[in-house]
């Protein structure tokens, strides 16, 4: 750790439980629960975020000093729109494929709370490199959780992870489904994900019980 | 016929928050009193349903590809589809702003309950994922983007409403400690869309001919691989 002094290190591990931006902030839940069926989906969309996140909060760190405050949302969401475009092009160059599965939900990182959120608590008023701490920070903790609902609703829903058949063949009953398995297709569908996210939080709260809420 | 089809199938089947999760973090965050929640819905029909078909003028006069033959025949093969998320967000900014002067004027009251959250309508994916749908669904006119826009709104101020007066009787009722608030919240919005999954069958009456009532993102974008790659290759050229 002789990189990070301790309140860097602060910046980085506590978004990924304590200050979660998904289960305790409550920020940039629509693509966390739209994209998570498939667990590679899921694993893009983390990555995608994080380089939006991390590079944003720097680039809006550097500039915190000339942005006018009135038009700061404007410049803001041009900054996101700008990286946004950059990471839409890459997936239709690369992965044409998958950037079809995510559909409209890349050009949506533009209005992902998180980003926005974090340019507004964080990046106007600290200096770069914490800045991006904080961004790789929120990003990891947003893509544990996203990666942790494409898992279980990957697993449950069609057996398969990344596509590959880990709980046997559905058809030929091997593995877990010659015990009389069935796939929960359910989990596919859009409700579940939700649900999966209010089970998470659960689990969380109940582990940690300062984070409990009032009704 | 085709707006009355086109506007329940936007309010219950494809509804923003059950369907697609559209606007989840302003839906959990304002949805404790049924008073705010009313008008943060209310905002959010309204710029909807001007930005929607703002944006289908935008997208079919400036970024479509081969939008702009109308300034001549040379500017024929011009593709600007990639400036579309620049100029929405632009479009939904300026217009959000304009929301939040006027309610600032006409009901102070309002403008404060809602608070942070109206210049943040700039940042609710259901407006960008409005016009961004209405974009890769291909909706043929303005007056079905209207339709679409109105549809929506209406649509996501039903589920905020929903849930807010859900919200408000749950306060008597004992949850779990470690699920009150957020989990329980998130819990229910899951069974109410299942709920909405049963509209499904509204506009079929229940065939099974027509193609499935909850479309999924894989089915919505339509294009071609082989048209693109052709509007790629017709790019290239025009650069060279």
């Amino acid at each position: 750790m002789g990189l990070l002094s301790k309140k860097d290190s602060i910046l980085l591990t506590d978004p990924l439980a304590d200050n979660n931006p998904i289960t305790i902030q409550v920020l940039g839940i629509c693509s966390a629960l739209a994209i998570t069926a498939e667990l590679k989906a899921s694993i893009v969309m983390s990555i995608s975020v994080l380089f939006v996140l991390g590079l944003g909060n720097v680039v809006i760190s550097l500039m915190r000093n000339i942005i006018p405050s009135k038009i700061r949302i404007i410049v803001q969401l041009i900054v996101v729109a700008t990286l946004v475009i950059i990471v839409d092009l890459v997936l239709k160059a690369f992965a044409y494929e998958l950037s079809k599965t995510l559909s409209v939900f890349v050009g949506l990182i533009i209005t992902n709370c998180i980003i926005m959120g974090r340019f507004e608590a964080f990046a106007l008023a600290n200096g770069p490199w914490r800045s991006f701490l904080d961004g790789i920070g929120n990003a990891v903790g947003y893509g544990v959780i996203l990666i942790a609902v494409g898992f279980f609703r990957e697993l449950l829903g069609s057996g398969t992870l990344l596509g590959f058949k880990v709980l046997g063949d559905p058809i030929e009953k091997t593995g877990l489904y010659a015990l009389g398995y069935e796939n929960n297709g359910f989990m596919l569908l859009s409700p579940m994900a939700l649900i999966v996210v209010g089970i998470i939080i659960w689990i969380q709260r109940s582990r940690n019980t300062a984070l409990i809420e009032e009704n | 016929m085709e707006h009355i089809e086109l506007f329940f199938k936007s309010i219950f089947i494809d509804n923003m928050v059950f369907a697609t999760f559209l606007g989840m973090c302003s839906y959990l965050a304002v949805s404790k009193k049924v008073a705010t929640a009313v008008g943060l819905g209310a905002a959010v029909i309204f710029v909807l349903a001007v930005t929607v078909p703002l944006n289908w003028l935008l997208d079919q006069y400036l970024l479509q590809p081969g939008a702009l033959s109308w300034l001549g025949a040379e500017y024929a093969s011009f593709d600007l589809s990639f400036l579309s998320f620049i100029m929405f967000i632009a479009t939904i900014a300026t217009m959000v702003q304009l929301v939040e002067i006027i309610v600032e004027k006409f009901s102070p009251s309002l403008y404060n309950s809602l608070g942070i959250f109206l210049p943040l309508i700039a940042v609710n994916c259901a407006i960008l994922g409005g016009s961004l749908f209405m974009q890769s669904r291909e909706i043929p006119t303005l007056g079905l983007a209207l339709t679409y826009g109105v549809g929506s709104g209406i649509g996501w101020f039903l589920a905020i409403l929903a849930i807010a007066a859900i919200r408000e009787k749950i306060r008597y009722s004992s949850v779990p400690p470690a699920l009150r608030g957020l989990g329980i919240t998130f819990i229910i919005t899951g069974l109410m869309a299942i709920g909405f999954m049963s509209f499904g069958g509204m506009l079929t009456g229940g065939d099974e001919e027509e193609k499935p009532a909850v479309e999924t993102e894989a089915t919505i974008e339509k294009v071609d691989k082989e048209k693109v790659k052709e509007e790629l290759a017709s790019n290239t050229k025009t650069i060279e």
